[in-house]
């Protein structure tokens, strides 16, 4: 985890692959959390509604992220924590995490820094998930 | 169009346990290996766990986004944001929620034609009554079909 002092803005933890997503990961994020739309797992069912397969579920990328951005700041210092939904992922897409400090600070008395967070799709070069993250920084 | 006299208009939720087996599940299914989350016996959830608190909501809830008269067929889910207001909460607290629409706008798409935009905030109360934490769903009508979003 990142101390204070080696926080800086611009600072930036090494960029990490996941994947390739396949339809597992899919599924077993859809159990997790409850989202059970067939969009996402059902072949057919995607291809009725006009797509060429199922893609993956936004918030899996975006949980993706979250847990990129905790391993270098955190779990239990996490305070807000942003996305925009940008390209679909699709099944076979490695995505890949990374972030920078946009903001150094002290408010209400806590040390906190903002941060920047993108996850792109390897095969476009697009952005997926767009993020923005608060963290205090013991 | 939208029926914007709902805006504001608070509903009951529901209450649900945090526990520490679906803290584990979630954040094996995000793909880390954060001890917080996996070992810790006071896990705290990952930032977007409580998207899955869903599971707790009865089936005949009254939904605020039921009174959007929105097409499902169309709908995207825009952008989401969670807010916490100290640690996230842990394995073992129990999180009452409430959730309102809080705004509703249209802007012109580049490709999907005229878009509808609504937010939804829920607010998450521990077992204390003390809010802990918010959340915010940007949800979007789109014209027509889109390939972005999710």
């Amino acid at each position: 985890m990142a101390s204070w002092d080696e926080l800086q803005e611009g600072s930036a933890p090494e960029a990490r692959e996941y994947g390739p997503i396949s339809r597992t990961d899919m599924v077993r994020y859809q159990g997790a959390s409850g989202d059970f739309n067939p969009i996402h797992h059902d072949e057919e069912f995607a291809k009725s509604a006009g797509y060429p397969s199922v893609f993956s579920v936004g918030m899996l990328q975006a949980g993706i992220l979250a847990g990129f951005a905790t391993e270098w700041l955190g779990a239990k210092n996490v305070r807000r924590y942003s996305v925009q939904f940008r390209e679909q992922v699709w099944p076979g897409d490695v995505v890949i995490c990374s972030g920078a400090v946009t903001r150094k600070y002290e408010e209400d008395g806590e040390r906190k820094v903002d941060v920047d967070l993108l996850c792109t799709r390897q095969a476009s070069g697009g952005a997926a998930i767009k993020g923005e993250a608060t963290f205090v920084v013991p | 169009m939208v029926d914007d006299s709902v805006i504001g208009k608070r509903f009951p939720g529901y209450t649900f346990p945090i526990e520490r087996g679906k803290i584990r599940e979630f954040a094996q299914a995000t793909k880390t290996a954060n001890p917080d989350y996996l070992d810790d016996p006071e896990a705290v959830i990952e930032p977007t766990w409580l998207i899955a608190s869903g599971f707790w909501a009865p089936p005949d809830l009254a939904n605020p986004v039921a009174e959007l008269n929105i097409n499902l067929a169309r709908l995207l889910h825009g952008g989401q944001e969670f807010v916490f207001h100290g640690p996230p909460p842990k394995a073992g607290d129990v999180i009452t929620t409430e959730s309102w629409i809080d705004k509703v706008y249209e802007k012109e798409g580049k490709r999907g034609g005229s878009m509808r935009f609504a937010e939804m905030v829920t607010e998450y109360k521990d077992q204390t009554g003390t809010v802990v934490a918010e959340s915010r769903t940007t949800m979007i009508e789109t014209g027509k079909s889109t390939t972005e979003g999710s």
